[in-house]
């Protein structure tokens, strides 16, 4: 009997050996992967387009944290004032930030700084829009159902730190547009009962605008919220590994199986594939559609505005909420309750809450406790299908109400009358296209019963 | 799911070609965007340079693994995720296999009370993140006594705003400050419609509100002249400046803070003393 040693020098010596036989050799003697790792590579993932869309996700995350690390070794976290003198002539002598003139010397001085630059914020928008088609996804086929809630709430997770990421981010340049965001992200804080000036002045380290501003998110926006999405992610990954993939009625997909392609190598070409493809995109978007030109907005001043000022798409529900929100300013028993608390913390309190939740709240309402593992079509659950498109229309709503001073110039109404109208929309819109969906399932289900 | 079509094998080695000239646009790109950056670098030829390489890289992968490989589609048992019911029983005796203690009620409890009590202690050092808010919300750069001064600390005089002019202005000393950023606007004294204990704060038509949104804590910066509105850009909310700034529309609750002022006999504008309210977004204990 030899020993595993002498096995694996045979193994080694043979004729005909090859460096991948050598390095496989080399590497189970030290670890005995060789089993688990074939096991890997023969996992069974099923096949359909819109199970790619997370992995859209994932490859921005991965493109943001690579622009990103170029990007952190031009920027200067610092508000000291410095003057302007580089190549863009307009601004030229003026009192500008640190770390403002930090990302004006990346946009026009360091090569392919404006590139990078833009990359990274292209990413970005698109890493949260990917995120939203995937939850959209996982929503509407009941992809969240058990035995897979734990994943349904890191996804949530990650998503909420996308948002807080994104925030952190844009705001970095010190710039007019950003300074007026951070703005009212200080000055909604003050909207939670009794701790909300000192949660404000916890976060942004006394009273806006500080100096300690940009370093401190500059420290959330590269270390904190990352290491957590990292951590986040992996987590997600690894419970998708363990549970196995979902999949959707027809062939020979049943509850109690897997209908699919091995891992390796058919699945991993193609991610790597989508993953280039998805850096492509981005690439061009960075290089030709510019985004964020900071030197258009100037650098922030504490008594100037800029206007139209419309944040990143994805927080633009948030300024609608505040826009529509009503003038309610009740003074009660000497307590205020800041007009502010209802658009910007129970409404969005409501929604994040409920969409946290959604799992073990359908659980509770239909009573289906059981375990899924083959997907539905939208149309086979009315009443989800019937919420979610209620709820994705108020967010096109609320998306329009946050621009609505750029709506109603390029309507000619005014802002006051599309203002009232989009009040009114708010609840009108999201019922009838809910109901609407309602009975559209429910009549699409009848047919299909009737074929069945 | 579709099964996998087999190519043809004439067809597969001409994809095998297309494959490999993608591969060599990639190189190539690469190339040329290492030119491009030692000419000096050129942002939108860079992002198209790096758009064909990825790009031509990514469709070559997925070609090769859609055409050339052999993937056919095979089932797997599922298997449920939970382990065996006595896997989970033994699970929890081994965390609980523990002897020898009578009172482990009582340690188990305290232990807990332990972790809670270093979790909050080691919280603390957060505190340094920020000062307590205190007074400072309640109170700005304005005194009585402070000149009223523009942006380049300039004193404003009175000469020097038209009727239905507005400038933003600033304490003495204190030019360019947040929560001390202040309009005066000249209007037809005889429109002025203020609450009588507030008549005389508005000199000769000229009146002072904080410039600070008591919304979301914008900076008020648009002047309707005709009709005498203040208008927030950030959510619209509508200030009239005849009635005290008084909100007309839009999601602000409370007035603009009136800045108590008198006109100097030099024709400069002085300050009586602070705003009477906190300037800027409202909060719960704002009237205490």
């Amino acid at each position: 009997m030899k020993s595993p040693s002498e096995v694996a020098a045979d193994r080694q010596g043979r004729a005909g050996a090859t460096e991948l036989d050598r390095l496989v050799a080399w590497l189970d003697e030290r670890t005995g992967m060789a089993g688990v790792a074939r096991h890997a590579l023969r996992k069974v993932f099923p096949d359909h387009w819109s199970f790619l869309l997370g992995e859209v996700a994932l490859f921005c995350y991965v493109v943001l944290v690579a622009t990103g690390v170029f990007l952190t070794f031009f920027f200067a976290a610092d508000t000291r004032p410095v003057t302007y003198d580089g190549p863009y002539a307009p601004m030229r002598g003026a009192q500008v930030s640190a770390a403002f003139d930090s990302v004006m010397r990346l946009s026009f001085e360091v090569r392919a700084g404006l590139l990078m630059r833009q990359i990274h914020h292209w990413a970005a928008l698109v890493f949260v829009a990917a995120i939203v088609v995937h939850v959209s996804r996982i929503f509407f086929t009941g992809a969240f159902r058990r035995p897979r809630e734990i994943n349904w709430l890191i996804g949530v997770g990650i998503l909420l730190l996308a948002l807080v990421a994104g925030l952190t981010g844009y705001s970095l340049p010190d710039d007019l547009l950003s300074g007026t965001g951070l703005r009212i992200t200080y000055s909604a804080a003050f909207a939670i009962p009794f701790l909300g000036p000192w949660l404000a002045y916890l976060i942004f380290g006394g009273e806006f605008p500080t100096a300690e501003l940009i370093g401190r998110f500059y420290v959330f926006h590269i270390m904190l919220i990352p290491a957590l999405m990292i951590g986040g992610i992996t987590v997600h990954l690894l419970i998708l590994w363990i549970q196995k993939h979902t999949q959707f009625p027809g062939g020979r997909a049943a509850e109690t199986n897997v209908v699919g392609r091995h891992f390796w190598p058919g699945q991993v070409f193609r991610s790597t594939g989508l993953f280039f493809l998805t850096a492509a995109i981005l690439a061009l978007l960075g290089g030709l559609v510019q985004v964020n030109p900071v030197w258009v907005y100037g650098p922030f001043i504490p008594y100037a505005v800029s206007s139209p000022a419309q944040p990143d798409w994805y927080l633009g529900w948030l300024e609608g909420l505040l826009r529509l929100g009503p003038n309610w300013e009740p003074t009660i028993l000497g307590v205020t309750i800041p007009s502010p608390f209802l658009p910007a913390i129970i409404v969005p309190g409501i929604i994040f809450t409920g969409f946290a939740l959604w799992p073990f709240i359908e659980a509770r309402l239909s009573g289906d406790h059981s375990e899924h593992h083959i997907l539905q079509w939208p149309w086979q659950a009315p009443a989800r299908l019937a919420i979610g498109s209620a709820a994705l229309t108020l967010f096109v709503v609320l998306t329009i109400a946050g621009g609505n001073d750029v709506l109603a110039v390029f309507l000619h109404v005014g802002v006051e009358e599309l203002t009232g109208v989009l009040r009114i929309l708010a609840f009108v819109a999201p019922i009838v296209v809910g109901l609407t969906a309602y009975r559209l399932a429910v009549e699409r289900r009848r047919q299909d019963e009737g074929e069945g | 799911m579709s099964e996998q079509r087999v190519r043809q094998p004439s067809t597969r080695s001409r994809m095998e070609l297309v494959v490999a000239a993608l591969f060599g646009i990639t190189a190539l790109c690469g190339v040329g965007l290492l030119v491009v950056y030692i000419l000096g670098g050129q942002t939108q030829v860079e992002g198209i340079l790096l758009a064909i390489a990825l790009g031509s890289l990514g469709i070559g992968v997925v070609i090769w693994a859609q055409d050339l490989m052999i993937t056919p589609v095979v089932v797997e048992e599922r298997g449920s995720p939970a382990s065996a019911p006595d896997a989970a029983e033994e699970l929890e005796a081994t965390i609980e296999e523990e002897e020898g203690f009578t009172r482990r009620r009582l340690l188990v409890g305290m232990l807990l009370a332990a972790f809670a009590g270093l979790a909050a202690a080691l919280a603390v050092p957060a505190l340094s993140l920020g000062p307590a808010p205190g007074r400072e919300l309640f109170t700005t750069g304005w005194r009585s006594g402070k000149r009223l001064v523009d942006a380049s600390g300039t004193p404003i005089r009175a000469a020097d705003i038209a009727v239905d002019g507005i400038v933003t202005v600033f304490p003495d000393g204190d030019a360019g400050s947040a929560d001390s950023q202040t309009l005066l606007i000249r209007v037809p004294p005889e429109l002025l419609k203020l609450d009588p204990s507030r008549a005389a704060w508005a000199p000769e038509g000229y009146v002072a509100y904080s410039k600070i949104c008591t919304h979301a804590g914008c900076p008020v910066g648009l002047y309707r002249a005709a009709e005498r509105m203040l208008i927030c850009p950030c959510h619209q909310s509508t200030f009239d400046v005849l009635t005290g700034a008084k909100p007309v529309f839009g999601p602000a609750g409370r007035p603009l803070p009136q800045l108590p002022i008198h006109l100097d006999p030099d024709g400069t504008f002085v300050a009586d003393g602070d705003f009477p309210e906190p300037v800027g977004p409202s909060f719960w204990n704002m009237t205490s």
